[in-house]
């Protein structure tokens, strides 16, 4: 019988859908497959629901575990994230973050595209040498480069300002980038370029007009990348910023929302709520982009 | 003599719009530009700074390997190279088994396949320092949710100290980048899984073979090639995490939680000793390159496995 649809319809033989998954019992399944998924996802997501649990609740029902069950919230409140918006710098430190990350990501994605094009098409002399030393550079982390940076920073006078980030945050972010995009200019056809070549066009123009409209996706999946990467970074940040004004949101409220030996944790957990935020709303938006640029970074 | 110089330039010009070299120059030069003075220079400047007395705001002198000495014959620096042994060790096995099992899970046929693999990734996309603040309140010493259920089920009669007690801490500090981290492992794995063709399980069942002979004999070998990869980035950024340390212990209780990130900037940045934690940044460096050349022959198998020459 299977031999008949096979040769009826050949493009009935596919090759994933559920294999060998149709001999396994429910019980069989439940047990191998639904229940650690779901034991997965609660652990994986509870955190988040601590936090958004913690930022609404009032701080009397924190504290008391007795009269009120830690895992659920009488009487919600915005009070603590009232609290944020209005009495501390949190707007502050959420526009420089905004500020920091999209200058960054911008004058990354400018950089990288030239260089990915230079090295996956221009094929200069050591495109192949360039390109792995790219690859290369993905791989210092900013943990043994922050010291000789904030040395840096201090010299050339910009410490203690957003300008610092801006121009720290590209190290991380172009080689990554630049991998990422070499991929994709990787998959658009030499004869495409090679025909705009014929018609006249400069590189310039094979650039702007053919290259860049093919690799939107690839474009997309970086900026958000280095958005998010921009957002999350911390260390470079802690130790180039002092003044309240100029921190990021991670920096700011681990510095500055943490005082003493009294934890307001409510407010605590609507700063990292709040600062998750915008990272999860992108993220919501283009999942498969981050899905794919991060497959596409460990893939070769 | 006047016209020799526009000419000149010209064909510099000509040069560097014409020619393949010229314009791959052109087009490297904002990136390596960047590259160069941020980071390439940085690295250098940073081993050079692990040789000299430097502290902030006054420049150093050289001073050989005076630092490294100096760090030889420290105990605590020990400790952080040993902690962050164990660190990576323990928590890059436990990313690995738990994200390959969730990668197995994943691959299977499910409903609402992409809602679940979109709800895993969360917690790598949110900043490492706000989600650690969340488990900075879980594992609170008095109010601990996890103490909480667990006294409520009567299998501990006081609340466990968490981030206290050496013990403890080490675990918890591993436990919290083990869940930063599966997600990244389960969905790269997860993209390697889903080009391996379910034709050779079938045949292999077929043939007779076990699952766990499915799996041993097919799934891993075929996978191996982005398991290496995926296992190096992780080992890598475990082992050079500062983050989540900085959040949940800043490297106590009595230095148990130490990393070489964090006690290089504990020492170079509050402490003011640059010239002391550029050198214990730079004795991270060995190590690194173990990890990427590692990597590099993950990538040399998988050429060979593709059948391409070398």
């Amino acid at each position: 019988m299977s031999r008949q649809t096979i040769s009826s319809d050949p493009i009935a033989v596919n090759d994933d859908v559920t294999g060998l998954d149709q001999f396994s019992t429910l019980t069989r399944r439940i047990l191998v497959v639904y229940l650690p998924l779901a034991v997965f996802v609660f652990v994986l997501l509870f955190p988040f629901y601590w936090m958004a649990i913690t930022a609404v609740k009032p701080d009397h029902q924190l504290s008391n575990y007795k009269e009120y069950s830690p895992f659920w919230v009488v009487e919600p409140t915005l009070a603590h994230i009232k609290y944020l918006l209005f009495e501390t710098s949190y707007p502050g430190w959420l526009w420089n973050t905004m500020l920091v990350s999209v200058a960054s990501t911008f004058i990354s994605l400018l950089a990288s595209v030239f260089a990915a094009y230079a090295i996956e098409r221009v094929r200069f002399t050591g495109a192949r040498v360039t390109g792995l030393l790219i690859f290369l550079a993905y791989l210092v982390p900013p943990s043994i480069l922050f010291i000789p940076l904030a040395f840096i920073v201090f010299n050339v006078g910009i410490f203690d300002s957003r300008l610092a980030l801006i121009l720290t945050y590209p190290t991380f972010l172009i080689p990554f980038c630049t991998w990422l995009l070499m991929g994709y200019f990787r998959t658009i056809p030499f004869e495409l370029e090679e025909s705009a070549l014929v018609d006249g066009a400069t590189r310039w123009q094979i650039l702007t007009k053919v290259i860049l409209p093919l690799a939107v996706p690839g474009l997309i999946s970086a900026g958000i990348f280095a958005f998010t990467l921009s957002w999350n970074e911390f260390i470079y940040a802690l130790t180039f910023i002092s003044s309240s004004e100029n921190k990021t949101v991670p920096v700011g409220v681990l510095t500055e929302l943490v005082r003493g030996d009294i934890y307001e944790w409510g407010a605590l957990m609507s700063g990292a709520l709040l600062g998750s935020l915008p990272v999860v709303i992108l993220y919501s938006f283009f999942v498969d982009y981050y899905v794919s640029s991060m497959t596409g970074a460990v893939k070769e | 003599m006047a016209g020799a110089a526009p000419t000149r330039l010209s064909s510099i010009y000509g040069w560097l719009l014409e020619s393949k070299n010229g314009l791959g120059l052109l087009f490297m030069l904002p990136a390596a530009a960047f590259l160069l003075c941020f980071l390439t220079y940085p690295l250098g400047l940073g081993v050079w700074l692990g040789f000299t007395d430097t502290k902030i705001g006054r420049s150093g002198i050289f001073i050989g390997l005076e630092n490294y000495e100096w760090l030889f014959d420290d105990p605590i620096f020990w400790l952080s190279v040993y902690n962050t042994l164990l660190y990576t060790t323990v928590a890059s096995v436990l990313k690995f088994g738990l994200g390959l099992w969730l990668a197995l899970i994943l691959n299977q046929h499910l409903p609402f396949k992409n809602l679940f693999r979109a709800i895993i990734l969360l917690p790598w996309v949110v900043p490492t320092v706000l989600s650690a603040l969340a488990f900075w309140w879980i594992y609170d010493s008095q109010f601990s949710i996890i103490s909480y259920v667990l006294m409520n089920l009567g299998l501990i009669s006081e609340p466990i100290n968490f981030l206290g007690d050496p013990t403890n801490a080490r675990a918890s500090v591993i436990a919290a980048n083990v869940w930063r981290g599966i997600p990244f492992v389960a969905i790269s794995l997860l993209a390697g899984l889903q080009t391996i063709p379910q034709s050779l399980n079938e045949a292999a069942a077929l043939d007779g073979a076990t699952p766990w002979q499915r799996f041993t004999k097919i799934t891993l070998p075929l996978l191996s090639p982005i398991i290496a990869v995926v296992m190096t980035f992780s080992v890598l950024f475990t082992f050079t995490d500062f983050q989540l340390i900085y959040v949940l212990t800043r490297g106590g209780p009595v230095n148990a939680t130490h990393l070489m990130a964090t006690l290089s900037f504990q020492r170079a940045i509050p402490g003011g000793q640059l010239g002391e934690g550029a050198a214990i940044a730079v004795a991270m460096i060995p190590f690194l390159l173990a990890a990427i050349l590692f990597s590099f022959f993950g990538l040399q198998r998988r050429k060979w496995q593709q059948g391409a020459s070398d």
